[in-house]
């Protein structure tokens, strides 16, 4: 499932919801994603999307995941418009019968949402507002599952 | 009418974010033709390796037709997360 929003959300309330219940599952994996920024920022970064494409898009990332590593349910969360420092912009959730695949498909998912999510990010620096492009890193990452799976 | 959505640093390029383009561009790459013909340093963007059409909500590989009333979004690269 994924879930745009230009609210803050609780990451914790989500855990605690996708966690329960799962009687056959022993693993669940979290990544959650929090804006940099100083103190004095009223706005750490501004996400923009594209409603309707972009979920579209972050639900295919999740039904290849949820098939590549054959988790039993797996969750994105991730903010849009304008986010204040130390604010979560993303929480990722997956879960497994076993740890590893858990892990695994967490990892795979933010390298996706890094550079093949239809969002585009604005910082807030000292220099003023910038967009951010993908850096050789997260391209370098996303090429690590290009590889078959394991 | 084709409508045309910009995202990212092309919006803050081309000082739009939506237009409309009428009557309807036939091609993706007539539709890009009209736009270098009032904008070429936006167009030159658009040609961009890194930038990616979609034609109603679908990623467009290569030049494709456009039906009527068709929605084109450039997308510059993206950064999620």
């Amino acid at each position: 499932m994924i879930r745009l929003t230009d609210q803050p959300f609780d990451p914790g309330a989500a855990l605690n919801r996708f966690s329960a219940g799962r009687l056959g599952d022993g693993a669940v994996a979290s990544f959650l994603g929090i804006a940099r920024g100083a103190a004095d920022q009223a706005v750490a970064l501004e996400l923009e999307a594209y409603p309707g494409f972009t979920e579209r898009q972050i639900a295919a990332f999740i039904e290849t995941a949820i098939r590549r590593f054959a988790l039993t349910d797996a969750e994105v969360i991730h903010r849009f418009g304008a986010i204040a420092p130390g604010e979560p912009i993303v929480l990722v959730l997956t879960a497994a019968p076993r740890r590893r695949e858990a892990f695994l498909a967490c990892d795979y998912l933010m390298d996706y949402l890094k550079s093949r999510a239809p969002l585009w990010k604005r910082e807030h620096g000292p220099a003023g507002p910038r967009w951010v492009e993908p850096t050789a890193r997260d391209f370098m990452d996303l090429e690590r599952w290009a590889a078959p799976a394991g | 009418m084709v409508r045309v959505l910009l995202f990212g640093r092309l919006r803050d390029l081309a000082a739009w974010r939506e237009r409309a383009f009428d009557p309807d561009p036939p091609r993706l790459s007539a539709l890009k033709a009209l736009i270098a013909a009032e904008d070429p340093r936006l167009a030159a963007e658009l040609d961009a390796p890194s930038v990616r059409a979609a034609v109603n909500r679908e990623l467009a590989l290569t030049d494709c037709d456009l039906a009527p009333g068709a929605e084109v979004a450039f997308l510059p690269p993206m950064s999620g997360g």
